[in-house]
């Protein structure tokens, strides 16, 4: 996919902006993201015409139109198949799927778990803003239990999956958080992404500023974020806090938060970060660390090296063709059992 | 060694095998069928299994069968009824009693004709004994335990030398055919290449039943069915599910095009995955997706990016697709879709055949989304239609579906091997770097767009569900936009059928009765059309494979008879879409709901009760 760096243009950002007019609300967390991927294509080291970005239906998946390359605006839910189909049939390609979380979550969850399964080498950006945008805000699958919503009008009644403990029990191969609010850190994690052979996906945390307005606020505030978050770099320390003195620490089965020099826990004792480890148990309590109790996760939780579908596919084809006698139509319609008459 | 028997030469026979899910029917079956074809017989097969992997052993639900029409004359239908029975079970013999003709012959093992096997089979006595039979010619050979015999000094486990039981029946039924028993063994040391002692094994029972044929009385004559001398050049056995397979692999190869198959295991369709998987030298990409749905989407990506695209399923299955051919259809690319026909509605009757999902098939989409559907008409012209389906969806950027049916699928019957030459080039229209290049430009003629793949520089361009802009291609709700992108897209369609050859009528080119079949039909109606106009009747036979659009030349064939029957495996789909399209013409309808295919008698007597009405 990594071209002769020499026999590609420098692009800039412009590069990557279509003629369409963007026609998300004004304030929607979409044109960080939207901006931060187009920052990111430039400094991939693939030619323009390589990259297609993939949607399902909803907001998010209005994306497309607004890259300057490639694009196909799918059906609801169906954004992975469709993406699927185009990397197989074309492995060369960079691959981008931009979803939600109704369409990833709930009328396409089977094919996010499937896609992550297999391990297909395409890039998975979901715009997880808790909420049905586009069809004016119904509760989605990760909407916080009791939530009211115009078809929760009593608060819902459905425990939320988390996408990060989806992915785990999919044994996917990448996964990282990144918040709409820190364009720059979202550019690094898309790179990051780009960069890993599999299923990457990329759970952004966006916000729906009309149906769901500061549901991450939490998290991505100024004045609580960096007590609230952990940012996790692989072969770190996994330290946070806006004095850089909270630490994550094992506890039996479970990770704990503490302070640094308190209750006789130093930074000896504080979890350095594997995001290559290929036991996904370690990712599995990174991801689902919710407030109030622990930091959420953000960055790279887990990038592991694994066989890549694609791969093994456009491999066994090579082997079984160096294997056969059979290398056209002609000598296969006549092969076998056949009768003159 | 002197023979006792008669030898008679006969023009037809038509075999059934049936016994147990377990008993190797199907494999007797093909077995049968390929000797057959290997001596210049013409010849048609039909397997009628349960759904069932393994129903309970020796129950009228657990039979298993395969039926083979063997011929001198040409061969059109598996046949309606058996001339040779050969039933392994009580169970077997009870379910295909009543497809035999009087006086066939009824091959049974003596063996397993026990008290226990006729509970199982729901039996209140011995229908050797009970009068049931009379009017066949049985023959009570005690297959089990000869097979036993044979292989007693063998060393194998009785479950093993029971499951030869069904080369005793091959070798029999070779002997009562005058073949050589040398074309038996080589089927079986193919078959059993990798397992020499069942090879020996095997070999010994087939030997067995043969001189076991030779030695009794009960067979008192023997059959030659001599080569069938209209069909002249190389050809092999097929199943319409293998052809399907192959037209679809054969369009790759002439259009330059790579392939991809996305799909989802649902029978009858199956094989047709299977096969393709096989051919991964001939860089076939199969796919097998998590559900349908993913199926027919993940097709429509590899579509977009440039591949011949395929999805293959049954009925239940192109429910579940319905949405994404819509989304094939508005973004106009070329999808082709198989859908091998089963008895519905619902799981219905998945391993039984019907013609019921026409109707869906040309309407079953939300919008307007007029989308070309064609239809087979034997196991071998599959191979013709699948070519022609992908022709059909590359060369005018359109999903197209097309119809088989489980009798078709998993029937079989001689396939003339073709020059890949012969069956011309596919053109794809791959747009050129042009900086003005815009998706939904069509060609003035054929109003079909040019087709532009992601990593070809100077084309990117962005396309989707939603309703599109004439020539740019951007998202419009314009009202006046919609009408028009309507209008172009089904005109599009429309066009097609300037590219069919013209529409076949058989018999008379004017008169009292005009056939009207479609697809799978086609090989039983012919057979009883080809009656009553060699006996004179002023009748003609049409049968359709280009369902929509209907061919240019269909009213002007119409309106050349008094009267226009329209048979069909449904309630009247497809005379239902005559009346929409031609609605200046009366139809009359004959239809079976049986989840079977037609029988030539049943047609031959609607043929005379309407030919009776002057």
């Amino acid at each position: 996919m990594t071209d002769n760096l020499k026999d590609i243009p420098q692009y800039t950002r412009k590069d990557f902006v279509s003629d369409q007019e963007v026609k998300w609300c004004a304030g929607c967390g979409d044109f960080s993201i939207l901006a931060a991927i187009q920052n990111a294509l430039p400094e991939l080291g693939v030619s323009k015409e390589k990259f297609v970005f993939v949607s399902g239906i909803g907001c998010s998946s209005r994306f497309p139109y607004y890259v300057d390359t490639y694009g196909f605006h799918g059906i609801h839910g169906r954004a992975a198949a469709i993406a699927s189909g185009v990397k197989l049939a074309n492995p060369d390609l960079s691959v981008w799927i931009m979803t939600g979380d109704g369409d990833s979550m709930a009328i396409g969850g089977n094919h996010f778990i499937h896609i992550l399964r297999r391990n297909i080498d395409v890039n998975y950006i979901l715009f997880n803003n808790q909420i049905y945008g586009l069809t004016k805000g119904q509760y989605s699958p990760t909407t916080p239990l009791g939530q009211k919503t115009k078809t929760s009008p009593f608060g819902t009644i459905e425990h939320p999956f988390k996408p990060g403990e989806l992915a785990m029990g999919a044994e996917g191969t990448f996964f990282a958080r990144a918040a709409d609010t820190n364009p720059k850190q979202m550019k690094e994690i898309f790179i990051e992404a780009a960069k890993h052979k599999g299923t990457s996906l990329v759970e952004v945390l966006q916000n729906c500023v009309i149906f769901n307005n500061k549901t991450h606020v939490e998290i991505t505030a100024k004045e609580t974020r960096d007590d609230h978050q952990v940012y996790l770099e692989h072969g770190k320390k996994m330290i946070f806090g806006k004095e850089g003195n909270k630490g994550l620490v094992l506890d039996g089965l479970k990770l704990k938060a503490v302070v640094i020099g308190e209750d006789g826990y130093t930074m000896d004792d504080i979890l350095v970060h594997d995001a290559h480890s290929s036991d996904a148990a370690m990712a599995f309590l990174l991801v689902r660390m919710s407030l109030p109790e622990l930091p959420v996760a953000m960055g790279v939780i887990r990038a592991v090296k694994a066989a890549v579908y694609n791969d093994l596919m456009v491999q066994q084809i090579e082997d079984v063709k160096a294997n056969s006698k059979i290398s056209n139509m002609t000598e296969l319609i006549n092969s076998g059992n056949t009768f003159t008459l | 060694m002197a023979t006792k028997n008669n030898k008679i030469e006969v023009e037809r026979m038509v075999i059934k095998f049936a016994g147990d899910s377990g008993d190797g029917m199907q494999l007797s079956g093909t077995q049968f069928s390929d000797a057959a074809a290997f001596i210049g017989n013409d010849l048609a097969t039909f397997p009628d299994f349960p759904s069932e992997i393994r129903a309970p052993q020796g129950t009228i639900a657990g039979v298993s069968g395969f039926q083979v029409h063997i011929g001198h004359a040409d061969i059109n239908t598996s046949g309606d009824q058996a001339d040779v029975l050969v039933a392994m079970n009580p169970a077997a013999l009870e379910y295909n009693m009543k497809h035999c003709k009087p006086g066939a012959t009824i091959i049974i093992d003596l063996d397993s004709f026990t008290e226990k096997a006729f509970k199982k089979a729901k039996l209140d006595s011995n229908p050797l004994e009970n009068g049931s039979l009379d009017g066949f010619i049985v023959v009570k050979a005690p297959v089990t335990s000869l097979c036993r015999a044979t292989l007693k000094e063998t060393g194998l486990d009785s479950k093993t030398i029971d499951k030869t039981r069904n080369q005793f029946v091959a070798g029999l039924l070779s002997f009562m055919f005058n073949r050589d028993v040398k074309l038996g063994e080589d089927f079986i040391k193919e078959k059993f290449a990798k397992k020499p002692k069942l090879v020996d094994a095997n070999v010994k029972v087939l030997r067995a039943g043969y001189n076991y044929g030779d030695t009794i009385e009960a067979l008192s004559t023997t059959y030659i069915v001599n080569p069938n001398m209209n069909k002249k050049g190389k050809f092999r056995n097929i199943t319409g599910n293998q052809a399907t397979a192959w037209g679809l692999m054969a369009a790759a190869e002439r259009s330059g095009l790579n392939f991809f198959l996305g799909s989802y295991p649902i029978t009858p369709a199956t094989d047709i995955l299977a096969e393709l998987s096989l051919h991964k030298a001939l860089n076939i990409k199969t796919f097998q997706a998590e559900d349908e749905i993913a199926g027919i989407n993940s097709a429509i990506g590899a579509a977009y990016a440039g591949n011949l695209a395929a999805t293959t399923t049954s009925g239940p299955g192109l429910s579940l697709k319905s949405e994404a051919l819509g989304l094939a259809f508005i973004t106009e690319l070329p999808l082709v879709v198989v859908n091998v026909m089963r008895g519905g509605p619902s799981t219905g009757l998945p391993t039984k055949t019907e013609q019921t999902d026409l109707m869906q098939a040309l309407w079953g989409r939300n919008g307007e989304s007029p989308i070309p559907v064609i239809a087979a008409s034997s196991p071998s012209d599959c191979f013709d239609y699948a070519f022609e389906a992908s022709k059909i969806a590359v060369e005018h950027m359109t999903p197209v579906i097309l119809l088989t049916d489980s009798y078709l699928g998993n029937g079989s019957g001689l396939w003339k091997i073709p020059n890949m030459e012969d069956l011309g080039d596919i053109k794809s229209n791959v747009a050129k770097p042009n900086a003005d290049y815009m998706p939904f430009v069509r060609d003035k003629e054929t109003l079909v767009r040019q087709w532009a793949w992601p990593g070809n520089p100077g084309t990117e361009h962005r396309v989707g569900g939603l309703e599109k802009k004439d020539g740019k291609g951007s998202v419009s709700h314009d009202p006046k936009n919609h009408a028009l992108m309507t209008k172009l897209r089904a005109e599009k369609v429309m066009k097609i059928a300037d590219s069919y050859p013209k529409q076949l009528v058989y018999g008379d080119k004017e008169g009292d009765l005009l056939v009207v079949g479609w697809g799978s039909s086609r090989g039983a109606i012919f057979d009883a059309f080809t009656e009553f106009h060699e006996d004179g009747h002023n009748i003609a036979f049409t049968n359709f494979n280009y369902m929509f659009p209907l061919p240019n030349d269909t009213a002007d064939i119409f309106k050349k008879y008094k009267r226009i029957l329209v048979c069909e495996l449904n309630s009247g789909q497809f005379a239902h879409h005559l009346r929409t399209a031609h609605p200046e013409f009366t139809y009359m309808q004959y239809n079976k709901i049986e989840a079977q295919p037609f029988m030539v008698s049943e047609l031959k007597q609607k043929f005379n009760e309407i030919l009776e009405v002057k």
